[in-house]
């Protein structure tokens, strides 16, 4: 068991203060473990434990799509509609961690949160956890973080661009901001029956909260920025939000940016594009004297991960930087930029080891 | 035993190169199955172990607590002995080796485990994962052959101090964390080359002594003191099951590699070794126990000692799956694929630590008529010069290829 100090307890100063003595003390009698093993065996949702959770629903919204319900851990804050949360889940006995953006509304009774899943073909994590996880399970989890939210004072008139699985963040939006009275929600989907949170959205539509423009890509195509404009006539007074594929928020910023409205965008992108593969090189982890060979179009994460280093990780995206650790030596390259980050002996410099490939032999401090 | 390439009836002898090699690509072949394959059912499988584990490890403190009360000791001290048992063996030893790595959790992970022993994981991950199992058997560079302080091979020289080796042998089982931590500091070779005064060999003794610090507040003190007026039956039920662990690793870790016929290896032979060859060593230098399913749990799956030192990395739970494919492999080669029951084992092992306490060839050479000279030589060798010994072992050795050409 790993030899860390639990972790404050975010209870009253002088209530925290005497269980970290009576933990200290517990240590004596769990040695080598610590005493949250043996909680864990009883409560692993306890206060102090690492932050957990428990699926205790699994609701199935489209044919690939499913929303998990998840009774976080006791440590649990509240998050800000739209933002995301990593969960790690063990498939096939190898634990795995993804970000996906949260659903639920801040005050449901239990207490509960939830996230939505589309299944994309090939993923391993997001197919787990649509197709083949049941209530009980128990999953592990990260506080909420990421900016894609609204402002503390929201705006008068907003627009929501989304495509298939971008539109959770935004429903995770829709329904805690019941304050926005004139939303716009365009979502594109392959199909009438592909749209997640279709029967949400319609209704709301329905009941006149939001004007919701679908758009079935199977039979209509794709939109693009300038058909959205014709629809959307008053674009540029809405403050817009959008989620969805990159070549979809390239477009729109590229829009926007002609329209002089750049700074109305508010993007969020679910995967890395990848532009560049250099050279690869040794990658060497100081601290636990382990040498790898990645090549030039792989993540360090990927790499490491698959000669069994124990990596910390996140949204495997590069935007929540859970997977930072200092370059000591060597060249790193951003395989979505190309650019490539160098350090020499001495140095520290953090790279995200998601979206950075080898540029050369590296040394990295882990 | 005596190094292979010094037999007279080398058992790879009618082995090809090309032989070798087709051993290793089948070896790989089988490791590979197995990696392709480890899953959920494995996960599953070291979690209920650690489950087990610390449900047995707890509740056998419980009784203990009232360990006043006969019965309460004799269960409570059986339960801890096997909670130690599994801590160490199936769940710390394997997990050290990284076997379960690949499950990607902090908390089951090589470089996160600490362990009830005295020596500290890292410590031992690299005396025991690189020193021993890259130079299994060999010579001069293996110092788990004997550890430092006990003769397991004919071409280990004897030294006078070995004619006491099957005590301190016994003492070293009794005590065996203690001895495999002195090991790990390499602590009789420090102390004589005078290094002790090494910061980095300080820092490392320190982690030691922090450790052992660690488990006797547990084991004596704060166990102990909880049990109230039980205090002392709960102190001498923690040194039994600290006992019983020890003699119990002890003999699993004697039957891995000490037993009679299992081979040795010379230093050079090493030299360039390819794969295959690095794999034919680890096949001959390795002996199994055979046992119920239950045996192959508390030895920590040690009991496949064959299959642990070709794959240590895989998980122990998929040794016995694979154990028909080698033994096959041995029989399609014509090795010898050494195994035998655990009390068989042990014995071979002892057997070979008392053996070679002596001189080689001694003991072959000694009748009762010449008990009496004999043991004149012995003296001799004992109180005698290093060179006095040189010149009295070739007689013995002399004597020995005498009398066998005799009897031949």
């Amino acid at each position: 068991m790993t030899a860390t100090a639990p972790r404050p307890s975010p209870a009253r100063p002088a209530l925290s203060a005497l269980r970290d003595r009576a933990m200290r003390l517990a240590e004596y009698v769990t040695t080598p473990l610590l005493p949250a093993d043996y909680l864990d065996m009883v409560n692993p949702l306890r206060a102090g434990a690492d932050l957990r959770g428990r699926v205790v629903a699994v609701q199935r919204e489209t044919a690939d799509a499913a929303t998990l319900v998840i009774r976080p851990g006791a440590d649990w804050q509240r998050h800000v509609p739209g933002q995301w949360v990593r969960i790690g889940i063990d498939v096939d006995g190898v634990r795995m961690w993804r970000a996906y953006s949260l659903t639920s509304h801040l005050d449901r009774p239990d207490g509960c949160i939830s996230v939505t899943v589309k299944a994309i073909p090939g993923g391993k994590v997001s197919n787990h956890l649509v197709h083949r996880t049941h209530p009980g399970t128990l999953v592990h989890l990260d506080q909420a973080t990421g900016e894609f939210v609204l402002p503390a004072q929201a705006p008068a008139k907003v627009l929501f661009v989304t495509a298939g699985s971008g539109i959770t963040p935004v429903m995770g939006i829709l329904r805690n901001h019941d304050e926005l009275t004139d939303v716009v929600v365009v979502h594109s989907a392959p199909t009438p029956e592909d749209v997640v949170f279709g029967a949400d959205l319609r209704e709301l539509a329905a009941a006149g909260r939001i004007r919701l423009i679908e758009q079935h890509t199977d039979t209509a195509g794709l939109l693009d920025a300038a058909a959205i404009a014709e629809l959307v006539p008053d674009l540029a007074e809405r403050a817009t939000w959008a989620c969805g594929p990159v070549g979809m928020l390239e477009a729109l910023e590229e829009h926007w940016s002609a329209a002089g409205i750049a700074d109305r965008l508010f993007t969020e992108r679910f995967r890395p594009t990848v532009v560049v593969a250099g050279e690869g090189g040794t990658v060497t982890f100081t601290g636990t004297g382990t040498s790898i060979e990645a090549d030039g179009a792989t993540p360090i994460l990927d790499a490491a991960e698959e000669a069994g280093v124990l990596m910390p990780s996140g949204c495997r995206m590069g935007i929540c930087y859970g997977c930072v650790l200092p370059l000591r030596e060597g060249a790193v390259r951003d395989l979505r930029t190309g650019e490539v980050t160098t350090a020499v002996p001495g140095d520290g410099v953090l790279v995200q080891t998601c979206i950075s490939a080898a540029a050369g032999a590296c040394d990295i401090d882990h | 035993m005596t190094v292979l390439q010094k037999k007279a009836d080398n058992p790879i002898e009618h082995l090809t190169p090309e032989d070798i090699e087709l051993i290793g690509k089948e070896l790989d072949d089988i490791r590979q199955s197995v990696i392709d394959t480890r899953g959920e059912n494995d996960a599953r499988y070291i979690r209920k172990v650690i489950d087990v584990h610390r449900k047995i490890e707890l509740g056998s403190r419980a009784v203990l607590l009232a360990s006043g009360f006969p019965p309460a000791w004799v269960v409570g001290t059986i339960g801890l002995s096997v909670a130690k048992i599994l801590e160490n063996m199936e769940i710390g030893h394997n997990i050290l080796h990284g076997q379960w790595d690949w499950m990607r959790d902090p908390k089951i992970h090589s470089t996160t485990w600490e362990w009830d022993m005295a020596s500290p994981a890292d410590q031992w991950k690299h005396s025991h994962n690189e020193l021993h199992h890259t130079y299994t058997n060999v010579i001069g560079k293996d110092n788990d052959l004997g550890y430092g302080i006990m003769r397991v091979d004919e071409d280990q020289p004897w030294q006078p101090f070995h004619l006491g080796q099957p005590i301190w042998s016994f003492i070293n089982a009794c005590f065996f964390e203690y001895g495999i931590a002195a090991y790990d500091l390499e602590l009789g070779a420090v102390v004589a080359k005078k290094q002790t005064k090494d910061p980095e060999f300080r820092a490392r003794a320190k982690a030691v002594l922090r450790k052992i610090g660690k488990q006797v507040a547990k084991d004596y003190v704060a166990h102990p003191l909880l049990s109230g007026p039980n205090f002392l039956p709960t102190l001498a039920a923690n040194f039994t099951a600290n006992l019983v662990r020890n003699l119990w690793s002890n003999s699993v870790i004697l039957c891995g590699h000490f037993p009679e016929g299992v081979e040795t290896f010379e230093k050079k032979s090493i030299d360039g070794e390819t794969r295959g060859e690095w794999y034919l060593r680890q096949m001959l230098g390795s002996a199994n126990i055979s046992g119920s399913q239950a045996m192959h749990i508390m030895t920590g799956n040690l009991s496949h000692q064959i299959e642990h030192h070709l794959f240590p990395d895989l998980p122990s739970n998929r040794y016995a799956e694979i154990a028909p494919r080698i033994r096959d492999l041995f029989d399609r080669y014509g090795l010898n694929y050494h195994t035998a029951p655990l009390p068989q084992q042990v014995g071979s092992a002892w057997h070979k630590i008392i053996r070679l306490s002596l001189p080689n060839g001694w003991l072959e050479l000694t009748n009762r008529r010449n008990l009496l000279s004999q043991l004149a030589v012995l003296y001799k060798m004992t109180t005698g010069s290093p060179k006095v010994r040189r010149t009295l072992q070739r007689k013995l050795t002399a004597g020995v290829r005498l009398t066998r050409a005799a009897a031949a």
